[in-house]
């Protein structure tokens, strides 16, 4: 499913200077693989490097050494024009949501379909469906900034699994939820987990953890400490 | 059973983005300036043209003192150079013009009383050729001989003249139309990047959930195509009237008679070329062209710096 070898990221500095030179390395030596339908635990203090690992995994920076094959494709030489068929087959839940705010929650969850090209009667009924299993069938037409913030969450975890994606990232997903609401989702990310999508869920809440115990990616520093447990399923 | 994407579906913002008011306005104001100069390229066709079908192969002798004695033989000057002429081969006709054509000639210089004037006029002969004007030089030297100080006048260089200055009107019109375009084109490229970069964060988000360049590149597209065309159509349509007065202007010299041109919206409709007619329309079809093809470039150039 996905692969890293000796894997390094460096972001681009731009802003101050109009020409853009390399920042300090964020990610160093990261090595890893995961089987189709794993699940990872990914932890680690605030600053350690677990969004710029989830980026590196939603193609939205790509490493600037080593080497990440993902569902096949090498990531780091593929041309630009073979990730959007990748993209489309992960899905994201963001750390700020990352919704978009002129669209309704119905529009927001219907979009990665749309981008898709899938018909529109499919999708009426899908995203129907699922904002209900979410709790939000009243709340279908309503605008992101009309909506609490954990309302907000869920929407963008209705938009991460809609298209029942081959790898599922969730990035601190239940920042903004109660505990009855942070089960359901772990309901649901442990179901798409069931039927084969390989979820990797960054997150501070030990308790969340402790609840749901899994195989863990350390990471400190940007460097990956052994990850405990080598099976790729539940601890049980 | 595929259904497409709902037509209101404006995932990018872009109707704010690329708002209704500014783009249009520009482009119809580019689109009036573009059928301006197609009607003088028209215009300038149309009438050399007329000219030229008036003119073809044609000659104007001029004979002055023409009732005096020709230089031999008894007859009058004017009848020594007609005789001349006449049996001069590749000559098709010449006729005198007479007293009252003549006056009907200088009319529109010296008014009613022209044949009144106490200057003496020379006797005109119109002369039509059977083909194009060979060399004239030996046809002018015997005809002086005859009748010292007849004059030779070769429509031809005028006609030629005519040509080079209609072609270089059609030349000015052309370069202005390739100008307006560009404008409109840079019109547009520049309402596309600040609609890219005010769209900024919704095109990362679209671009992330794995739609391709040319999905984003298309919906701006077509957002500009639509503007476009719909300004161009308003411009065409302001353009109009304007050019049915010019057409007005212009019906006397292109062998319409002034007074019956434009009386009925028939007739004014009828005074534009039917070539105006057909590019017309294509003036908003173009914008639109243009619209699709610098958005779309645009858009793509922007969306090679995103991974
Ligand atoms: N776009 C960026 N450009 C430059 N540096 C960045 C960028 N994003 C993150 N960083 C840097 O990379 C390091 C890791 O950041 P990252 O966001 O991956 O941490 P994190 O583990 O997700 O933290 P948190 O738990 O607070 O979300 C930080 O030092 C941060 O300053
Ligand atoms: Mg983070």
């Amino acid at each position: 499913m996905l692969r890293f070898e000796a894997v390094g990221l460096r972001y681009e500095r731009s802003g101050v200077r109009t020409d853009a030179s390399a920042g300090p390395e964020v990610l160093h030596d990261i090595s890893f693989h995961l089987r189709p339908g794993a699940f990872r635990w990914l932890m680690g203090p605030s600053g350690a490097g677990k969004t710029s690992l989830l980026r590196l995994l939603y193609l939205a920076v790509r490493p600037t050494r080593g080497r990440l094959t993902l569902m096949g494709t090498d990531v780091a030489t593929a041309p630009r024009r073979a990730l959007p068929v990748l993209r489309r087959r992960i899905g994201v839940v963001f750390q700020d949501f990352r919704l978009l705010p002129h669209l309704s929650a119905f529009d927001n969850v219907a979009l990665p379909l749309r981008i898709a090209g899938r018909p529109e009667g499919q999708i009426r009924a899908d995203v129907g469906e699922l904002l209900r299993w979410v709790g939000l069938s009243q709340h279908l037409d309503t605008r992101p900034a009309e909506l609490s913030g954990g309302e907000q969450q869920r929407v963008a975890i209705a938009r991460s699994v809609i298209t029942r994606p081959a790898l599922l990232l969730a990035d601190e997903p239940t920042g903004n939820l109660d505990d009855g609401q942070a089960e359901r989702l772990m309901q649901l990310f442990k179901e798409m987990n069931r039927i084969g999508t390989t979820v990797i869920v960054a997150t501070h809440n030990e308790m969340l953890v402790e609840r749901h115990p899994a195989p863990t990616l350390h990471i400190a520093n940007g460097r990956l400490a052994a990850s405990d447990g080598r099976d790729d399923g539940w601890v049980s | 059973m595929i259904s497409l994407r709902p037509s209101g579906f404006d995932e990018l913002g872009l109707r704010r983005a690329l708002s209704d008011r500014m783009l249009p306005v520009l482009v119809g104001a580019m689109t009036f300036l573009a059928a301006l100069a197609m009607a003088g390229w028209f215009g300038t066709a149309a009438l050399a043209r007329h000219w030229q079908q008036g003119a073809g192969a044609s000659l104007t002798v001029q004979v002055p003192q023409a009732t005096d004695p020709a230089a031999s033989g008894g007859q009058t000057r004017l009848a020594a150079v007609l005789a001349l002429l006449t049996g001069t081969p590749g000559v098709a006709s010449a006729h005198a013009l007479s007293d009252q054509e003549l006056a009907d000639l200088l009319k529109p210089w010296l008014g009613q009383g022209a044949d009144r004037l106490a200057i003496p006029i020379p006797a005109v002969i119109a002369v039509r050729l059977t083909g194009t004007a060979s060399d004239l030089a030996p046809l002018a030297h015997r005809l002086d001989d005859a009748a010292p100080g007849t004059l030779v006048e070769d429509h031809d260089r005028w006609i030629g003249r005519l040509a080079v200055l209609v072609r270089s009107l059609q030349a000015c019109a052309g370069l202005a139309l390739l100008l307006v375009a560009g404008v409109a084109a840079s019109v547009i490229a520049v309402a596309t990047r600040a609609g890219l970069s005010t769209r900024r964060e919704a095109i990362e988000i679209v671009h992330g959930l794995g739609a391709t360049d040319a999905y984003i590149a298309g919906r701006f597209a077509a957002r500009a195509t639509l503007l476009a065309a719909a300004g161009a159509a308003g411009g065409a349509l302001v353009a109009l009237p304007v050019l049915l007065a010019l057409a007005r202007l212009a019906a006397p010299f292109v062998g319409q008679p002034a007074g019956t041109a434009g009386d009925t919206l028939q007739d004014a409709l009828g005074a534009l070329p039917v070539a105006l007619w057909l590019a017309l329309p294509c003036l908003p079809v173009s914008a639109g062209a243009i619209g699709f093809a610098t958005a779309h470039s645009a858009v793509r150039r922007w969306l090679r710096r995103l991974p």
